[in-house]
């Protein structure tokens, strides 16, 4: 170090720290003396193009670098260089780029789509990406839901009908699903006789006996017809189960094993009750947007 | 002044130097409380749509804040088509006017929040935070079951006047709730009252039961409570698409 300080054709700062610690006073290099320039000028440029200097309650807007847009209702706007005009042109690029489908979209059927390999190609893909962004934290990414919460949606059973009208005033309007609570309605031993009619409605082998006096519970004391029906298939107005398949959204009856254990999770269901709310999307998603992910759960069900 | 005295005396260096450096914050966050259109007015039919949080969701708030919701989810929508598309309109400088502080965030480890109000039901929120992984199996967030326990709410008015003080509208006096009346209307003036904050708080929970558990109020009622309303206030089919890029 010793002989760098005393290179003489370096000059100092003249100070000495400590007695001998000094500072070189080199000059700028030129590479970055130029850059420096270069950047003050650019920010003058800047100022002029873009949004820069406050005055009073406003600002200079910049010149030469103007927005025009048309938004969705077909308005067009000329402005000066903003983000959410940016924004507001990006949507629109986006929405002209896919118009060609999206008209063809908006005027078919949905059976016409279904039919059609390249706009149910379109439809499907577009409500593959919706679907992930909003049904897929309840119903999951496969939408094969959560047993005792979010119905599974790859069966061929429908709470609220399964045909593309239903599907699509279940997405946009949302459902209320309420199954009441018969615990001080029923006797223990009236849930557990309804319990094995319900469980003997699908092929259970419960007793035969216990069975027959649920079905009088069922029919009568319980009043289940009213919302399951006389037969059991569920009504799709009330959001009623079909008790007669082997298909289970509250009480998980296909993961129990042993018969005490598919009664004991039936009768919870029978004493509590189940309520459950799917939201309305409507003012979340566009009518175009429900109409392809109607599309898409549609199609999720019918592949199986 | 010689530039070794400033050198070499660490009181004026300090001094300068904190001067020089508060320029460049001082010219870009001064002029924004002069210009008109910085927060945009958000007024349907005369009322501000856009209000402070009614005393349970200001401590639903609280709870975000104290568990540090804001280290993975940011509240801030930027004006690009992807957010736009997952998250939906993005965020104005209006809907966060009386967040104190502001929830904007800077991390993304999970979604942003700015807009989650209403978009899943009661029951999804308490068992998510119960769990997430029984609902979102690749989700990383941590279990929040500790919040099903009884919220306290003993300082609400405290809470509420300390935030008066920094210029929210939470009213104490006949002519503040009379103001707020006229400025958002009788139902949200109701809730902005420091006087009847426990009750409003007790008969939010009540009507709500945002964890379903209709018997006490919990932290749980009040983060749901407060999440179903993130994003909320505005109602976008009210404005024309292109309304807040006036603003700008």
């Amino acid at each position: 170090m010793s002989s760098e300080k005393n290179k003489p054709t370096v000059q100092t700062t003249g100070h000495a720290w400590d007695g001998d610690i000094q500072e070189f006073n080199n000059p700028l290099p030129n590479w970055w003396l130029w850059t420096f320039y270069a950047t003050a000028i650019f920010a003058i440029v800047y100022w002029f193009l873009y949004p820069a200097w406050p005055v009073g309650d406003s600002y200079t807007k910049g010149m030469m670098n103007e927005i025009t847009y048309t938004t969705s209702d077909g308005k067009t706007t000329t402005t000066h260089w903003n983000t959410r005009a940016l924004f507001l042109k990006e949507m629109q690029d986006a929405r002209e780029a896919q118009a060609e489908f999206l008209k063809e979209i908006n005027a078919s059927t949905f059976e016409q789509i279904a039919s059609d390999e390249e706009k149910s190609a379109f439809a499907y893909s577009m409500a593959k990406v919706v679907f992930a962004d909003n049904c897929a934290a309840c119903h999951q990414t496969g939408g094969n839901g959560v047993i005792g919460f979010y119905p599974n949606l790859l069966d061929d059973a429908w709470l609220w009908g399964g045909s593309f009208s239903k599907i699509q005033e279940s997405i946009a309007n949302g459902r209320n699903g309420s199954m009441p609570a018969f615990k001080g309605r029923l006797t223990e031993k009236q849930t557990s006789d309804v319990t094995d009619y319900i469980l003997s409605l699908s092929g259970s082998a419960v007793d035969k006996s216990a069975a027959k006096r649920g079905k009088a519970v069922f029919t009568n004391a319980g009043g289940c017809v009213a919302c399951h029906g006389a037969d059991g298939k569920g009504k799709e107005s009330f959001g009623a189960a079909n008790l007669t398949d082997k298909i289970w959204t509250i009480a998980d009856v296909t993961g129990a094993d042993t018969l005490e254990a598919k009664k004991a999770v039936v009768m919870s269901v029978v004493k509590n009750g189940k309520t459950r709310q799917m939201p309305a999307w409507k003012d979340r998603l566009s009518a175009t947007e429900i109409k392809m992910l109607t599309l898409y759960v549609h199609k999720l069900s019918a592949s199986q | 002044m010689k530039h070794e005295t400033i050198e070499t005396n660490a009181g004026w260096l300090i001094g300068l130097t904190l001067i020089v450096i508060s320029i460049g914050g001082l010219v870009e966050i001064v002029p924004l409380y002069f210009i008109e259109d910085t927060i945009e007015e958000v007024k349907v039919e005369g009322k501000d749509t856009i209000h402070p949080y009614s005393s349970l969701e200001l401590r639903g708030r609280d709870i975000y804040q104290r568990e540090g919701c804001y280290t993975c989810h940011s509240q801030m929508i930027r004006p690009f088509r992807d957010e736009a598309l997952r998250y939906g309109h993005y965020s104005l400088a209006a809907e966060s006017k009386f967040d104190h502080p502001f929830q904007w965030g800077s991390k993304r480890t999970g979604p942003d929040l700015a807009r989650v109000g209403k978009k899943y039901s009661n029951e999804w929120h308490v068992q998510h935070l119960i769990e997430p992984r029984s609902v979102v199996k690749e989700s990383i967030m941590p279990n929040y079951g500790f919040l099903m326990k009884p919220l306290s709410y003993k300082n609400l008015a405290n809470r509420m006047r300390a935030l008066k003080v920094v210029g929210v509208p939470y009213s104490e006096s006949k002519e503040e709730y009379e103001a707020n009346v006229k400025r958002f209307g009788e139902d949200i003036a109701k809730n902005l009252d420091i006087l009847h904050a426990e009750e409003n708080l007790l008969a939010q929970a009540a009507a709500g039961n945002y964890d379903g558990n209709a018997d006490d109020v919990t932290e749980m009622d009040a983060l749901v409570a407060y999440l179903q309303l993130l994003g909320t206030m505005v109602d976008f089919n009210k404005f024309d698409e292109g309304h807040f890029a006036k603003f700008r």
